[in-house]
């Protein structure tokens, strides 16, 4: 059976065009904003997971990659990612980090640090980045922010794809923080009842 | 005629993602106002790839008289 394609099922196509822009100029990291804000006014005023579900560009990539073209073992995955316990953990760590982020472009953007021209990844591990961004063309916290954001998404990114390739295509989606953080938006608003 | 077979979902582990939607040949899978996903007992003909993509294993395939909600 076939069913009806829409616009939004090719929106795997915008992951991939976001993680190329980051390795040409780091500014288009901004756009990774949409990503973040979209899923959570959707939340807040429908009340629903839409993003998750029809619009989530990384997640069709996944089901893309791990699922048609069989790049996924397929295993079921532990238990312990998609507990509570790991879903809330990691959504708590991921929003520490977010929050440091904005702090270290809240320092550059005070004058109390300056502009590091590197992408962290796993938080940890920093690699130079410097040809996508050309001193001067922003204000410096603009670039800093950049940086800092696009570290966040390719890490995250990076995590899927490991996750995709050893468990079933979407097991990112068991404790994606925007996941966590939109259902958890869904079950206070629609009542203790689910 | 119904199928012998029906997908059931555990509600406290689903964590709405929607692959399950995307895969359901007759789309009887649906998730209900982000909580979680849920499957229409008419519609669902017992086939299990929705199970089969689940990235969290809530889903499993039953005998439909066993099943009583």
């Amino acid at each position: 059976m076939n069913r009806k394609r829409h616009w939004y099922d090719y929106l795997w196509i915008w992951a991939i065009i976001y993680f190329s822009l980051g390795f040409f100029n780091i500014l288009f990291a901004w756009l990774g904003m949409i990503d973040f804000f979209l899923p959570l006014a959707i939340a807040v005023i429908g009340g629903n997971k839409w993003f998750c579900n029809n619009f989530c560009g990384r997640g069709q990539l996944f089901s893309l990659v791990g699922g048609k073209l069989g790049c996924s073992l397929n295993k079921p995955a532990p238990s312990w990612i998609y507990s509570k316990w790991f879903r809330y953990g990691f959504l708590a760590f991921f929003m520490i980090m977010f929050g440091n982020m904005v702090f270290q472009t809240y320092i550059v953007f005070a004058g109390a640090g300056t502009l590091k021209e590197v992408i962290k990844l796993f938080w940890s591990v920093k690699v130079p980045w410097g040809w996508t961004y050309t001193a001067g063309m922003t204000a410096d916290w603009i670039a800093q922010f950049s940086f800092g954001f696009y570290s966040i998404m390719l890490t995250s990114f990076i995590i899927g794809l490991i996750v995709m390739i050893f468990f079933k295509p979407r097991t990112w989606c068991a404790f994606c923080p925007m996941g966590t953080m939109t259902q958890l938006i869904c079950k206070l608003r629609n009542g203790k009842s689910h | 005629m119904l199928s012998k077979k029906i997908a059931i979902c555990n509600k406290k582990v689903c964590v709405s993602c929607g692959t399950c939607t995307k895969v359901c040949p007759p789309e009887a899978v649906s998730v209900y106002k982000g909580c979680y996903a849920v499957v229409d007992r008419e519609l669902c003909v017992g086939c299990g790839k929705c199970a089969g993509v689940c990235p969290v294993s809530c889903i499993t395939v039953r005998e439909r008289e066993a099943v009583n909600e």
